[in-house]
């Protein structure tokens, strides 16, 4: 590494990168529009040269990023920018998610027990338009929207995937710490147990689907219950997909000695992701399978 | 590789067009593509706001089909807000706030280009749906379902664009904030900071909270209509007004993203010309503070007449108009700024002053909204048009104008013809109260707002809006000439301070400003800081 000269600012080389970014998340735009609108195959096609286009470029783009970070070009200040960045990008993370978080609290306090005849409002819209409907949950809404289903059990796979997730969080602090020690054996072998846990977590949630849909008729179609279900989780379960592949990333980097007590940006930043994908968790599995 | 060697590689060299404007890691290249591009997008969506006033300039259907109408007024909202008033806040930012707080670039300059790209092909995308089946959505730009969920093939496109715009927003406002708190050169205390950059801070978080909120609930809208959910159907334990809800959540919020770092801009003008430092420097960043909290808490009073809970409505009522009070502080102090002041009157004060009477005119109509039972009246008509054009013509791209008038110099290093900019600012503050002045009657007599016909008893004023509008519209294509003037053909070199009381880092620099505004931290005069110790 050459010395940073502290006084002197940094500003990163031009880069076709960012425009390619574009190119590729406009293609997938256009593909998984054309595709919704039933212009087969080529919404497909489209969609699938812009998706390869986006995996290019974060190949291309973080290998750039890599390469520089391991010449030693960014300096404290850039390294706190990216901190920065992160940080706030996982915070508006959380407002994706509480968008979500935000409906099914809504729909639970007020918008079932007003079909169900609560209040005011209430005796108007159960009395003249859903007799006989009254307030529970889970509920597929008056018309039963998708038919009879059966919730899945808090207490299952869902509690376990609870305990895998938040011992995988402990075992990416047990890494980091490896990490600041310098312990390279142990952070390479505790960061590869968080990914084996990851992976675990979906393989899980996959047959909790799966036995869902085959087995309990509950669906994206099972009234509000299944939407407010399927999109927090489904989101959530896209959030742990992106963060496997994000530790994977890292374990490699790892593995090839990238980072050190000094210079662990890329490590810190996933193991932020990671914390944050386990605390929706938990607030899923308090507000969507418990409550 | 030394960064000494790198800030040196990356100065003012030949570099392609491509290079140069698709590749950028410049600041004020990916400002200026932000400028262009929203100035580009004003006359798109004004050009739709033309139309519409066409069609309304007399009671009876004209011009086109009335889904047509739906589609020009649901567009022209959406361009105005993401194509328009945004961008152009985000390219200010983009010039303005390196310059301002002695960095070199923005914190995150590659993640810039990124947000910038973002736009075009976004309304690439959405404007593309006025060639499809079923066309342009026509919902509204508030996409409420289930009347959404009846568009055509457009749907898809139109969330798929918000999400790409919703990404480019907030990967916009992590880059300021990055530049905020961590380029500041040694000595630029938060406390010093010009009021742009204060409104912006605060902006951002505003960004970063919302965005993502209204990309779950078109989310939601997207899964309603092609995966088979039913977010919004009673039928199925859903509710339509749980939309309203999650989407006001943003668009409060928004409405004041939008018009914050208008504020600020107002506030870095106001001084200049009144040669005295600003009154109440630190009231005015708590208030901005105070009114980013707020609109998180007063979203429902869009929605007053949906049948909320009486507590519901009194509380969003109270807190709405707990709102007037920081913002009475901002105007309030912005006055007490100019009084006594040795007050010169060149272009961008005009404006700026334009923008302090227009935005009150439009705060006073809210507060008038706000109340529950007067809402119940106002809700849905025209004089919301009214109050919205206000705040947003009259507040937002005032504001705007005023703050190219202002910096432009800077910028380009050419003085503009300042006779046609007043002439600009003139013909600008008379058409744009002729426009909506009269829609403030039109509201009051109960004409419903987004139809493309109406009662005779409402012909006289809206003949009077429309050729306020027409006049307005055209007045905007003076903006152009006095802009391609200046920048390619003004002679009048600018001085590097420009206006005579002018402080802050940005005059220290010369016009036009180099390529990487400073290569290595300024050092901080406090007496040279346009808010820091005021000596002069």
């Amino acid at each position: 590494m050459s010395p940073i000269d502290a006084n002197v600012y940094y500003v990163p080389h031009k880069s076709r990168w960012p425009f390619v970014a574009v190119i590729g998340m406009f293609l997938c735009m256009v593909g998984a529009a054309n595709w919704l609108n039933g212009h087969e195959p080529a919404g497909q096609i489209i969609l699938t040269i812009g998706a390869l286009t986006v995996i290019g470029m974060m190949f291309g783009w973080f290998g750039n990023v890599i390469g520089e970070s391991l010449k030693g070009t960014f300096n404290n200040q850039a390294d706190s920018s990216f901190r920065l960045g992160m940080m706030w990008f996982i915070m508006s993370e959380i407002f994706f998610f509480a968008a979500f978080f935000g409906g099914l609290f809504y729909i639970r306090t007020l918008v079932v027990p007003w079909l169900g005849g609560a209040g005011d409002k209430g005796i108007i819209t159960n009395g003249y338009i859903w007799q006989g409907f009254s307030a529970a949950w889970p509920t597929n809404g008056p018309q039963a929207v998708g038919g009879a289903f059966t919730a899945t059990s808090p207490w299952g796979i869902p509690l376990i995937n609870t305990l895998l997730l938040l011992s995988s969080s402990v075992t990416i602090t047990i890494a980091h710490h490896a990490l600041l020690a310098g312990k390279r054996k142990r952070l390479i072998g505790f960061l590869g147990l968080t990914i084996l846990l990851g992976v675990i977590f979906l393989g899980f949630q996959a047959h909790e689907y799966w036995e869902s849909y085959v087995h309990l008729n509950m669906t994206l179609h099972s009234g509000i219950y299944g939407a407010t279900f399927y999109i927090l989780t489904g989101f959530h379960g896209l959030h742990v997909t992106i963060g496997t592949i994000m530790l994977i990333v890292i374990w490699l980097r790892c593995m090839r000695g990238h980072f050190s007590r000094d210079h662990s940006f890329g490590f810190e930043a996933v193991s932020w992701y990671w914390h944050f994908v386990d605390v929706v968790w938990c607030c899923l599995f308090l507000f969507v399978y418990i409550l | 590789m030394s960064s000494t060697a790198q800030a040196v590689h990356y100065g003012e060299h030949h570099q392609s067009f491509f290079e140069r404007w698709f590749m950028s890691t410049n600041h004020k290249d990916i400002g200026t593509l932000y400028l262009s591009f929203s100035f580009l997008m004003l006359f798109v969506g004004g050009s739709f706001a033309m139309l519409i006033r066409a069609e309304l300039f007399e009671p009876g259907m004209q011009l086109m089909q009335p889904y047509f109408f739906n589609e020009l007024t649901s567009m022209h909202g959406l361009i105005m807000i993401f194509g328009v008033i945004m961008p152009s806040f985000v390219g200010l930012a983009n010039w303005m706030i390196p310059m301002q707080i002695g960095a070199p670039d923005m914190a995150l300059p590659r993640l810039n280009n990124l947000s910038f790209w973002l736009l075009p092909f976004a309304f690439i995308l959405m404007l593309s749906t006025f060639f499809m089946p079923g066309g342009a959505p026509a919902a509204g730009w508030t996409m409420y379902p289930p009347l959404v969920l009846q568009g055509g093939e457009s749907i898809a496109f139109l969330i798929f664009s918000i999400h790409l715009l919703g990404i480019s927003s907030v990967l916009g406002s992590i880059n300021i904030i990055a530049t905020v708190l961590n380029m500041r050169a040694p000595g630029m205390d938060l406390l010093k900071m010009p009021m742009f950059c204060w409104s912006w801070l605060i902006t951002s978080f505003l960004v970063i909270a919302v965005m993502p909120v209204l990309s779950g609930a078109v989310t939601m809208v997207l899964f309603d209509r092609f995966f088979g959910t039913n977010f919004f159907n009673a039928a199925a334990g859903g509710d339509p007004v749980m939309y309203q809800h999650v989407f006001w959540f943003f668009g409060h919020p928004e409405v004041y993203i939008m018009i914050l770092p208008a504020f600020g801009i107002v506030s870095e003008i106001v001084p200049v010309f009144s040669r005295k430092p600003l009154f109440g420097y630190k009231a005015m960043v708590f208030a901005i503070a105070c009114i980013a909290f707020l609109s998180f808490l007063v979203w429902s009073h869009h929605m007053f007449t949906v049948g909320l809970p009486l507590g519901g409505e009194v509380f969003f009522m109270y807190a709405t108009m707990l709102i007037a009070v920081p913002t009475g502080v901002k105007i309030f102090n912005w006055v007490a700024t100019m009084w006594k002041g040795s007050l010169s009157f060149e272009t961008p004060m005009l404006w700026a002053i334009g923008f302090i009477v227009l935005f009150s005119i439009g705060g006073f109509s809210g507060v008038m909204m706000a109340l529950v039972p007067a809402d119940f009246q106002y809700y849905g008509t025209y004089f919301i048009v009214a109050h919205f054009h206000y705040v947003l013509v009259g507040g937002a791209l005032f504001s705007i104008i005023g703050a190219v008038y202002y910096w432009l110099p800077k910028w380009s290093g050419h003085m503009y013809s300042s006779f046609w900019g007043k002439l600009h600012f003139w013909s600008s503050v008379i058409s744009v109260n002729v426009l909506f002045f009269p829609q403030q009657f039109l509201g009051f007599a109960g004409m419903p707002r987004r139809i493309p016909d109406y009662n005779v008893a409402f012909a006289d004023w809206n003949m009077v809006s429309s050729i306020g509008g027409f006049w307005f519209g055209a007045t905007q294509l003076i903006f152009v000439g006095v802009v391609i003037h200046c920048v390619f053909f003004s002679k009048q070199k600018a001085t590097s301070r420009v206006w005579e009381h002018a402080y802050g880092l940005e005059w220290t620099l010369p016009s036009p400003a180099p390529h990487h505004s400073f290569t290595e931290p300024p050092a901080i005069d406090d007496s040279q800081l346009a808010h820091g110790t005021l000596t002069h």
